[in-house]
């Protein structure tokens, strides 16, 4: 017991939970990525200091709980309207730090208008994409983002392009679009990329201090339920299928258009 | 005496908004009320008193937007007409459900469906009776003219701040177009952060500050008791809202031996039909509800004991005579008269309806 409280010291802390994270027990699955991804969060909001200044949309899926976990204000929206929440509250209150934590179905699917309009308008928000390929929450149906072949509970035989279309890669139109400052494809399925996930976040907010436009940072994830996998089985099979059909990393690092640049057309 | 001018309904809404210190309106364009946005965009109110106007990508992304800003404390509305408002059920049951203050304008044009962009009263039973999923009411303020649609913004508003909940103003493509003198009200400037704080600082998403719990603006929650004692406080809200915010107007009510129950444009008809009846011996008087939820049932029933009878005249098949006929719960004949697809009844056709069929049918 000594010898714990002599080892027990500041100086020696090599890991510790960030206050803004509360004690709240998650209620995600083992192995799920939502977890690691909200302490990202968390953490990138206690160094930058704007706990009190920054405002979450939680979105409808797995994560509409969100606001048990990360200790800020938050608004819950309704099924792929967060970014129609974000627009306003950013707009209204234009010092404050505003993100959105969407899903595949609520982003790329129902909210698909919403996304695309609130980075076309270049909206100084951070939109964080939790894209695992499957509606979670529901019970894994198919999402935009399911791979072909892939089964889930509304393509039991795999997804059929004939059938369901094509997997949508939604960060790539979103990259597209002039809006835009920052759009890019992480994961956290290991130490390296929860660090390089971790500072794609901070990027993201750091890019509404200087009002340059929508950050947009897709999170490829695992769903285990819905997948049906251990979580390190999870993480190779993301690691070898979705990561090939995913590219990971930076799809734009920039400022969004200049506005100048587009006055030319009726000139 | 404020400003005096003559000016369209919907931009009315627009320069009232403005004057109210509104902090933020977010909209679509549609017929017939698309003078709102154009007028805001043209006022360019964010230079003077820094209210946000927005052109969104649908009536959907509007209304959420609106749901956003709500959840901020700050002052904001949507304005449409009903294909739009349809669309938008969806938010004005989250914005009810998580308790929020926000003004809607529904400009009436004849349904179902794509319809008509004509003036109609057909949208009484979606503003009135819930209109998305769950058990809520939105206050709804039924003005007939374009002085009323200046005052109701501000009043909306103070109802809706006052009550936490959604209000509406439900005009139709009459009110809406038709030019009116109007009395502006004075500029009243946009809340600052600290009048915030006082009127919203327990709920607000504004930050959270050190020495204060999250605020989470929410309609969720899985745990069906605590869900129905959610319910139990909503219903309690519309009770208070019955006993205390009833609004109405009798004209030519005290001699009369029959009654118009009429809102809106319908009432402005009414008026002329009074006259031309009373030249013919009838005396006939109007109840204008001008809240239509909460609806004047008390002041129906009373006039139920003293005349022979009712005709409920809407721009719709038979909507709001469903409420007077609840509030007259049989006691005197109650029938409907009204024309529809956007169609405005003329004052001579609602006295031979009365003839037909309330005094004829006797
Ligand atoms: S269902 Fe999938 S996304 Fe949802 S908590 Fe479980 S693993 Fe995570």
């Amino acid at each position: 017991m000594a010898d714990l409280e002599k080892i027990m010291k500041e100086e020696n802390i090599v890991y510790k939970k960030t206050k803004v994270l509360t004690d709240n027990v998650m209620h995600y699955c083992p192995g799920c990525s939502h977890g690691v991804v909200h302490k990202l969060i968390a953490e990138v909001i206690e160094e930058l200091g704007i706990q009190d200044k920054t405002i979450g949309i939680s979105p409808v899926g797995c994560s509409v709980f969100a606001y048990n976990y990360i200790d800020i204000d938050w608004q819950e929206a309704a099924h792929g309207r967060a970014p129609a929440n974000a627009t306003a509250t950013k707009r209204l209150m234009p010092d404050k730090f505003v993100f959105s934590y969407q899903g595949d179905g609520d982003l790329a699917s129902i909210g698909a208008a919403e996304t695309l309009h609130a980075c076309n308008r270049g909206e100084n928000i951070t939109m964080i994409f939790i894209n695992n390929a499957m509606y979670g929450m529901t019970g894994g149906q198919m999402a935009p983002t399911t791979l072909v072949g892939m089964k889930t509970s509304t393509t039991p035989y795999g997804r059929n392009i004939d059938l369901n279309g094509y997997p949508m890669k939604m960060t790539e139109i979103v990259a597209s679009l002039p809006g835009t400052c920052y759009v890019t494809r992480q994961s956290v399925h290991d130490a390296a990329s929860v660090k390089r996930c971790k500072k794609a976040i901070k990027k993201g907010f750091e890019n509404q201090a200087k009002k340059i436009g929508t950050s947009f940072i897709e999170i490829t994830s695992t769903c285990n339920s819905g997948w049906k996998m251990p979580p390190v089985e999870a993480n190779k099979w993301m690691e070898k299928h979705m990561f090939a059909y995913y590219p990971q990393g930076d799809l734009k690092d920039a400022e969004r258009d200049n506005p100048d640049d587009y006055i030319k057309y009726i000139k | 005496m404020g400003e005096l001018k003559l000016m369209k309904g919907n931009e009315v809404i627009a320069e009232a908004a403005i004057r109210c210190g509104c902090d933020g309106y977010f909209g679509y364009p549609i017929t017939p009320q698309s003078e709102v946005m154009e007028t805001l965009m043209a006022r360019k109110p964010w230079e003077t008193t820094g209210m946000v106007v927005l052109q969104a990508e649908s009536e959907v992304a509007s209304i959420n937007m609106v749901y956003g800003g709500a959840s901020c404390g700050k002052k904001v509305m949507t304005t449409s007409s009903s294909p739009g408002i349809s669309l938008m059920q969806e938010g004005i049951t989250y914005i009810a459900g998580a308790e929020l203050p926000c003004l809607i304008m529904n400009c009436v044009r004849g349904g179902p469906g794509l319809g008509t962009i004509q003036p109609a009263q057909s949208d009484y039973f979606q503003a009135c009776k819930g209109g998305g999923h769950g058990d809520y009411h939105l206050i709804v303020l039924a003005p007939s003219s374009v002085q009323e649609m200046n005052d109701f913004v501000n009043l909306g508003f103070e109802l809706a701040f006052k009550y936490r909940n959604p209000a509406m103003i439900l005009s139709d493509g009459a009110i809406g177009q038709m030019m009116e003198k109007v009395e502006l009200a004075d500029y009243k400037p946009r809340w600052t952060d600290e009048e915030i704080e006082k009127i919203s600082g327990d709920w607000a998403t504004t930050g959270k500050k050190a020495n204060r719990k999250q605020h989470i603006i929410t309609s969720l929650e899985l745990d069906s008791e605590i869900m129905e004692k959610l319910n139990h406080k909503l219903q309690a809200k519309y009770k208070k809202m019955e006993e205390e915010e009833v609004r109405y107007e009798e004209i030519q009510c005290d001699d009369a031996e029959y009654i118009f129950v009429a809102y809106g444009s319908s009432a402005r008809i009414c008026q002329k039909s009074i006259q031309i009846a009373r030249e013919k011996g009838i005396k006939v008087g109007l109840l204008r509800p001008i809240t239509l939820y909460p609806f004047p049932t008390k002041p129906i029933q009373k006039l139920a004991e003293k005349v022979k009878g009712m005709l409920s005249v809407e721009m719709s098949a038979g909507q709001m005579v469903e409420d007077v006929r609840l509030a007259v719960n049989g006691k005197i004949p109650v029938e409907h008269f009204g024309r529809l697809g956007g169609i405005i009844p003329s004052p001579i056709e609602v006295v031979e309806a009365l003839e037909q069929k309330i005094i004829g049918g006797k």
